[in-house]
Formats: structure tokens, C-alpha cells, sequence
């Protein structure tokens, strides 16, 4: 604040304080002296001109002392900083770094030892599971059994890996899923006999004829990313169509819809906002989910 | 019988006004005028930019349906928020904000850094219906933004309005604003703003 507007506070702040005292005071007594009453008189009731009853004049005197007190301990008076020199942003700061000096090392600890060693520490996934809470869930649930679109964390089942290093690699710098959309390719047509092609991979009933056609344009199209037989590429983020497992649904119409539009799901990075303690601790739960 | 100050002020409603506005005018004075010509308060954080046509839009929408009446867009200088949400929220963040949507209650969570904490797909799914994401979330759903189209009737002159008032759109942002809506539904511009707020400054905590 300039110097201009730091007087101007401190001028205003003080006129206040003069002008509230001066008309607590000058109300202290009746005027004139020797009036009981305001005056109005209507069917007989008078109203009454009392000065206020000393104890919440005491009151309000109390809160002025305490208000003009205030401003010497705390930053108010315009640039004056106050006799206690607080600040809000330094209080904040204090309460982070005694934080940190009672978590911070006991996260250290499980950060020391690899997710195979910790996940099955109750402490650990104690710290895990409130981190889990915290950030993971409003996509993958409370109980981390995902819901259409998001996948399921306790099913054994992954997209893009589920060895410890993958999982904190997804958490700390996110996942983008890359599947096309084919109906332009393949026509109506061709996402039928595609969709009956993936239903057989799953032993599921379909038209053989649809299936045999589905499975020349799964060789051409599909195979890169999900692999001869279906099993999917963790590398690439490409799921396993074998198993049962649906991330967009399994049923066939659900299979063709993500056929014909394509799959991008999208998971953020954390490693922007989360600190490499807290991702290990949360990737240990995780993992802890499903071993 | 003499008159009192007391009656004379009660009396003269003209007066009455005049020393009215004198009382209530001291707060203002004091807390609010020094901030209007603080250069601290209007000083854009880096990399600050105004908001696009879409995210604009979007804007609108969120105070159209009301989002501030329970999400905050205020993270305070408090640990148990700024470990939550993230770096506490500073002046410089909000500038172009006319008005700003700091909001004062909080029945659902603080929004100032939720962009790019979502992807699009689960703000998409939320705001069709918030139960089918998280089971236990009580916001009302609003189906009617995947419907809604963008008409763009408005946006230049928006953003004409918010140049007046010192957000910096150039002529090409306002000629260009009507045609870059072209085919967007309500969720998009709102899903586009949601994801823009609050990433200029992240902290690893």
C-alpha cells in the first residue's frame, strides 16, 4: 500500500474510533438533563428517553479498548505491521513446516523402501487409503471399483501395467488412452461383424459368418494395439479383450458404441501436485488392491 | 419544549440519509477503495490469460446455474485447505474475473484449482449425473448442457464489455469468437472453463 493510502486508513480508522466513543458518550445522558420522555405520547404510553444501562455502555467501551488494542498487536493501521508482527501467510507457513517435520519424515521412511516390501504395512496403507480418499476416488470410487469409463483398481485387472513402477509412472505423469474411432473405416457393417469377432474372443454367443469377417478386419485394424490373440499391450494402454473385464461395457452394443466413436479416456498427472512421498504411499495401496 | 439532536436528525429525512450513508460508508472506505487502486491487486499473475470465447461462455454458464451458491473458488492461506486443494489462492489470479466467483459457501468443494485434477470424460459424467461417479455426491445433475447449444449471440459483446473494464481481448479474439463456438454444447464451454482454473500455480505437497 503507498503511503497515501496507508494514512488514509489509519486517519479513517481513528475518526471512527473518535466518533464512536463521542456518540457513546454524548448519549449518556438525557437531553435536556430533566426530560424523561421523548416526548411521544399517544393513548396514554410514553416513550421513554433512557440513557443505555451501564453495563452494556461498560460492554461497548470494552470492545473499543479491545478493537484499538487489536490494531497494536495485529497489521490494521494501514502499512503498521503490528507490535506481534503476525501474518496470516506466515502462520500458514509455520503450520506446513511442523506438518512436515511430524509426516514428512514418517512418509520418508516407506519412500526408502520399495512398494513390494511396504504394501502390506498396515501404517502404510493406512496413509495410502486416506491419500486414495483424497485424490483417487472421485473416479475410481471409495472402494476403488471404478465405475463406466473409469477403471476398476482392485480387480487384478490392468490397462497400463500394474507392476509397482507402472502404477506410480501412471499417477505421477498420467495416462492417455489412444483408440480410433473406426466407423468411418469399417461402415455399420464392419463394426457388426468387429463386435461379433470380439464377443467369440470372450466365448460368447455371435454369428459365426460375422465372426469370421470381424476377425479379418481385427487382424488388420485391431491386432497392432490388442495383440493376436486379444491379451492387449500394457505399453500401449490397450486393454485385454479376452477376459471380461469392460471398462465402456461389455454388452454388445456398448462393445460396437466404442468401436464406431473410439476410446480416450484420460488420466490426469498428479506429479504436479502430489509429492513423490504421497504417490509412493498411494501407488503401495494400490498395488496392495490387487496383491 | 426544546428540540433534541435526537429528533432533529429523525425528523430530517434528508439528514437522516446524508449521516446513514456517512456511518456505513466508513468500512468501504477503509477496507475496500485502497484495494481498488492497489497495483498489487491488478497485477496478472504469469501466464495469465483471458478467457477464451468457449471458456467464457462456460462462465456464464456456472454462475447462470448457480454453482457458486456451493463451491467456493477461494483456497485460504490454511493448511487443512491448502493441503486439500492445493496453493492458496492469490489476487494476481484473478483480474480478468468480472465479477469473480470466490462464492462464500462451500456445501460442495473449493474449485479454485480443480482444473486438470478431472479429464474431460469424468467432469462430463459428473455433470450428467454426479451419483453415477460418486455414489454418495449430492449436487443436483444438469442434463440439459449436453442438449444446450452455444449460440454465440452474446460473446462478442461480452467480451467487448469485459475489454471496457480492462481484460485484454484483441479485435481478432472478438471478430473470431462467434465462429470459434461453432457446434459446441453448454458442456463443453463449462467443462473448458472448469479445466483452466487454477493451473498457473501448482505446488507438489
Amino acid at each position: 500500500m503507498s503511503s497515501f493510502w496507508s494514512g488514509w486508513v489509519i486517519v479513517l480508522t481513528v475518526v471512527t474510533f473518535v466518533l464512536i466513543t463521542w456518540i457513546l458518550l454524548a448519549n449518556r445522558k438525557r437531553t435536556p438533563v430533566d426530560q424523561k420522555t421523548t416526548g411521544h405520547n399517544y393513548d396514554g404510553i410514553e416513550e421513554w428517553d433512557n440513557p443505555l444501562p451501564g453495563w452494556w455502555f461498560a460492554m461497548f467501551m470494552i470492545t473499543i479498548v479491545w478493537g484499538f488494542l487489536y490494531l497494536i498487536a495485529y497489521p490494521g493501521f494501514g502499512n503498521f505491521p503490528g507490535v506481534l508482527g503476525w501474518t496470516s501467510l506466515e502462520q500458514h507457513e509455520q503450520e506446513v513446516a511442523k506438518a512436515d517435520e511430524t509426516y514428512r519424515a514418517m512418509r520418508d521412511k516407506y519412500l526408502a523402501l520399495p512398494i513390494e516390501e511396504i504394501y502390506q504395512d498396515p501404517k502404510a496403507r493406512k496413509m495410502g487409503m486416506r491419500i486414495y480418499g483424497n485424490n483417487c476416488s472421485q473416479c475410481h470410487g471409495l472402494d476403488a471399483a471404478g465405475a463406466l469409463g473409469f477403471p476398476n483398481l482392485a480387480d487384478g485387472d490392468w490397462i497400463f501395467g500394474g507392476t509397482p513402477d507402472q502404477i506410480k509412472h501412471t499417477i505421477t505423469a498420467g495416462r492417455r488412452a489412444a483408440m480410433p474411432a473406426w466407423e468411418a473405416i469399417l461402415g455399420e457393417d464392419g463394426i457388426a461383424e468387429a463386435t461379433a469377432y470380439v464377443l467369440s474372443l470372450n466365448s460368447r454367443d455371435a454369428d459365426p459368418t460375422q465372426v469370421k469377417a470381424g476377425e479379418k478386419h481385427y487382424q488388420t485394424y485391431c491386432v497392432a494395439c490388442h495383440g493376436a490373440e486379444g491379451k492387449g499391450n500394457p505399453a500401449l494402454g490397450a486393454p485385454n479383450l479376452t477376459n471380461g473385464i469392460w471398462l465402456y461395457g461389455g454388452n454388445a452394443e456398448q462393445i460396437a458404441h466404442s468401436l464406431r466413436i473410439g476410446r480416450n479416456g484420460v488420466m490426469p498427472a498428479f506429479g504436479n501436485t502430489l509429492s513423490e512421498d504421497k504417490i509412493h504411499l498411494v501407488s503401495a495401496y494400490i498395488y496392495g488392491l490387487s496383491n | 419544549m426544546a428540540e433534541s439532536t435526537h429528533e432533529r436528525i429523525e425528523k430530517n429525512v434528508p439528514l437522516l440519509i446524508v449521516l446513514v450513508i456517512v456511518a456505513i460508508s466508513f468500512g468501504t472506505l477503509v477496507e475496500l477503495v485502497p484495494l481498488i487502486f492497489s497495483k498489487k491487486m491488478a497485477e496478472p499473475v504469469a501466464g495469465l490469460e483471458p478467457y477464451s470465447a468457449l471458456e467464457l461462455e462456460g462462465r456464464d454458464i456456472y454462475i447462470r446455474e448457480g454453482c457458486y451458491n456451493c463451491h467456493s473458488q477461494m483456497v485460504r492461506p490454511l493448511r487443512a485447505e491448502t493441503e486439500r486443494y492445493g496453493h492458496y489462492s492469490v489476487a494476481g489470479e484473478f483480474v480478468y474475473d468480472h465479477p469473480f466467483q470466490w462464492g462464500s459457501k462451500r456445501t460442495g468443494p473449493d474449485l479454485a484449482r480443480v482444473g486438470e485434477r478431472y479429464s474431460d470424460d469424468w467432469h462430463r459424467a459428473h455433470l450428467y449425473n454426479p451419483r453415477d461417479v460418486v455414489p454418495e455426491s449430492n449436487m443436483p445433475a444438469y442434463p440439459w448442457l449436453f442438449d444446450n447449444e452455444l449460440t454465440g449471440k452474446y460473446t462478442a459483446k461480452k467480451m467487448q464489455t469485459l475489454r471496457i473494464l480492462g481484460v485484454p481481448y484483441s479485435d481478432d479474439d472478438i471478430a473470431g469468437a462467434a465462429a470459434s463456438l461453432e457446434g459446441k454444447k453448454e458442456i463443453d464451454a463449462l467443462v473448458a472453463y472448469l479445466q483452466g482454473l487454477g493451473t498457473l500455480i501448482q505446488t507438489r505437497r
